[in-house]
């Protein structure tokens, strides 16, 4: 493994993200720039006058990331070098919320390029506020537990299946809990010349609040309960990557995470009920054979 | 090659002799025109950059940074609501030290939403570390946006530049304009390659890093020192252009000062309007002079104290309004500059043509006329009628 990523970053212990980036940057390899969006992964790598990257990197604003990333992808080709890769990379509130704008406009014009949202489910950076990417009835700062109110009232953006609606040349979900499969899809989008979009779940010790050893072990009982769908649409065709070996398990999920602690028997079931009838869908989805590219 | 076009047209004339790589843009009035004639020239194969019709003014700007960031020339054009939208990344683009252009369409802000001529949106941004260059004619505008490059890309500088004109009576305005040969512009305006700051995968390098407080206060004093170090270089490039091209802008323009005893200050098409009111002002025997101000960042201090030394009243006419200090921000920084000096001419404001209401010559003269019986410091709102509650 290539580290393009140097040790020294001030990511918290135990930190999802920062094994992410790691995996994700030896998947792109050497001929790759990056624009990165404000958040967690952007404070911590480059306290000037230091950095972590070892790869071109960009920083500019917490909503542009892939407003940036096109004016690259622009710029490289007038520069005759097509062969160097863009990632953009980006957390949830930059992706899901604050940037949609941007990553809409920028797969609308199919720029070649490839966007990853690192999702913690929340604004960590700025202390666990609720983002659009937050899971139904997880404490964050902003949906606090009360008297009358209980975490999140609202279910978790389906972003990967918005941008796949966009016509994306590849769509793919990835877990931290399985490296090579997140290698293995950001080099099957780097097949196509257009948009991809990953959108890979990375567990924070500090948001969910649970113990900084057990990162990996929450990103794996995520996929595992079904509360995680690992799939991809590959130029349109959805296909699951993985089944959940335990679904609607969400009990053992939430088990040791501090913003689930609060979770009533009736929100529990609600949450099993929704994660098994939404991987009905999914199921019915991949056996329709339907082509979410063609039929746009 | 003289043509008869609008001042968009001429901008867009301008951008493609300027060659640059990206023009990521979006549509608002009155800037529109700009981008229509850029994709045209795209599709008509007579334009070698990208443009990317970008989802938003924020976009636009973002994009810019990114490819400007790669190393390559480029440019986008805005208005108002636009420009206002791209706020927080104006400073972004200034603060990380990238040579973009915006060719801005000045316009008034909401609300009321109004899509005519003030400055209110260029001036708002007058702290966003942006050289601003105001523009009287399509000529001009043409002329500024080939030295905005020059400035911007000079390794003295390295700052952004807006070049801004009004929109409409230079955007949507037909006249005369001198379109150059390319080959001129070329041997003025060579291929932009940045030396230091670029992405490039021979030469990893992190821009746009978190700076703490032990480097953030040194950042951006070396910014303003650059910023105030533009100032010679406008003058340099604009002293280069005229002896090539047969036209010279000067930072701080004078018409017929040397004797006048009352000034008008201006920037922009008003300045125009203003050269023919003191024309006639002269043919009634009235020593009236113009200052025209065409660098408003930075701030030609030394040059405009000259311009007015002789002056012993001076109407400050202005298309915008500071809210909260009721006068215009040339006029605020024109007193803070006069202050110390010896003899300070007496200074009064005219607040006009905001939310595009015309201002004719008889406006002008009546203010140089006002300006003779008020005292110093007066503001004036020209046209509007007093609210009594």
């Amino acid at each position: 493994m290539k580290e393009f990523y140097a040790p020294g970053h001030r990511t918290c212990a135990g930190c999802g993200p920062a094994v992410a980036v790691r995996h994700i940057l030896d998947a792109f390899g050497k001929n790759t720039i990056i624009t990165n969006s404000t958040g967690c992964i952007e404070v911590t790598g480059s306290p000037y006058p230091q950095t972590s990257w070892r790869l071109p990197y960009l920083h500019a604003n917490f909503e542009n990331a892939p407003s940036i990333a096109c004016g690259v992808v622009e710029a490289l080709r007038q520069q005759g070098k097509e062969d160097v890769k863009v990632l953009s990379l980006g957390g949830d509130g930059g992706t899901v919320d604050i940037g949609f704008g941007a990553l809409s406009g920028a797969f609308e014009r199919r720029h070649n390029f490839t966007y990853i949202c690192y999702d913690n489910e929340s604004y960590a950076n700025t202390g666990v506020q609720c983002s659009g990417s937050t899971p139904f009835a997880a404490w964050s700062s902003t949906s606090p537990v009360g008297k009358v109110k209980q975490g999140k009232d609202r279910w978790k953006k389906n972003t990967a299946f918005i941008m796949a609606m966009h016509g994306a040349d590849y769509v793919a979900t990835a877990s931290i809990a399985d490296p090579d499969d997140l290698k293995k899809k950001i080099k099957k989008g780097l097949e196509y010349d257009g948009s991809k979009y990953i959108h890979v779940l990375t567990p924070c010790p500090i948001g969910w609040k649970f113990d900084s050893q057990k990162t990996i072990e929450y990103a794996r009982l995520a996929v595992n309960s079904g509360m995680w769908a690992l799939f991809e649409i590959d130029q349109g065709e959805f296909r699951i990557t993985e089944k959940p070996k335990d679904l609607g398990n969400i009990g053992e999920y939430i088990k040791g995470q501090g913003r689930f602690k609060h979770v009533t028997a009736s929100q529990l079931k609600e949450m099993q009920s929704h994660v098994k009838k939404s991987w009905k869908e999914l199921e019915k989805l991949e056996k329709s054979g339907l082509n979410l590219k063609t039929m746009l | 090659m003289k043509k008869i076009i609008n001042g968009s047209k001429a901008v867009a004339e301008a951008v493609k002799l300027c060659r640059p790589k990206v023009l990521p843009m979006y549509p608002v009035t009155p800037s529109t025109h700009i981008p229509e004639a850029l994709t045209q020239m795209k599709a008509d194969g007579e334009l070698e950059g990208t443009p990317i019709t970008v989802e938003s003014e924020f976009s636009a700007i973002s994009a810019c940074i990114g490819a400007s960031a790669t190393g390559v020339r480029t440019f986008t054009a805005t208005s108002s609501q636009g420009l206002a939208l791209m706020h927080e990344v104006l400073h972004t683009t200034s603060g990380m030290r990238l040579p973009v252009v915006i060719a801005v369409a000045n316009r008034a802000l909401s609300a009321p939403i109004n899509i005519w001529n003030d400055w209110q949106d260029s001036i708002s941004q007058r702290d966003t570390g942006w050289i601003q260059l105001y523009c009287e004619s399509n000529q001009e505008a043409l002329d500024t946006m080939i030295q905005a490059y020059k400035i911007a890309e000079d390794k003295r500088v390295l700052l952004p530049v807006m070049v801004c004109m009004d929109g409409f009576y230079i955007t949507h305005a037909t006249e005369p304009v001198d379109i150059p040969e390319q080959e001129t512009v070329d041997s003025f305006l060579p291929e932009y390659k940045p030396e230091h700051a670029y992405l490039d995968t021979e030469k990893p390098i992190t821009q746009g890093p978190f700076s703490g407080p032990d480097s953030f206060i040194q950042i951006k004093f070396e910014q303003s020192t650059a910023t105030d170090r533009s100032l010679e270089v406008i003058k340099e490039v604009a002293k280069e252009f005229g002896e090539k091209f047969g036209r010279h802008y000067p930072v701080v323009e004078t018409y017929k000062t040397k004797d006048a005893d009352k000034v008008i200050l201006t920037m922009g098409t008003l300045a125009g309007t203003a050269k023919d009111a003191v024309d006639e002002m002269r043919e009634e025997g009235k020593k009236v002079g113009l200052v025209k101000l065409k660098a408003f960042r930075p701030l030609a201090k030394k040059e405009l104290i000259e311009a007015l030394s002789n002056a012993s009243e001076v109407s400050v006419i202005e298309k915008n309004i500071s809210l909260g200090t009721n006068s215009g921000a040339v006029f605020t920084e024109l007193r803070s500059l006069l202050y110390g000096t010896d003899p300070i001419p007496k200074t009064v404001n005219y607040i006009v043509g905001i939310g595009g209401r015309d201002v004719p010559k008889i406006d002008l003269k009546a203010a140089v006329k006002n300006t003779s019986g008020c005292g110093d410091g007066e503001i004036f709102w020209v046209g509007v009628e007093e609210v009594v509650r």
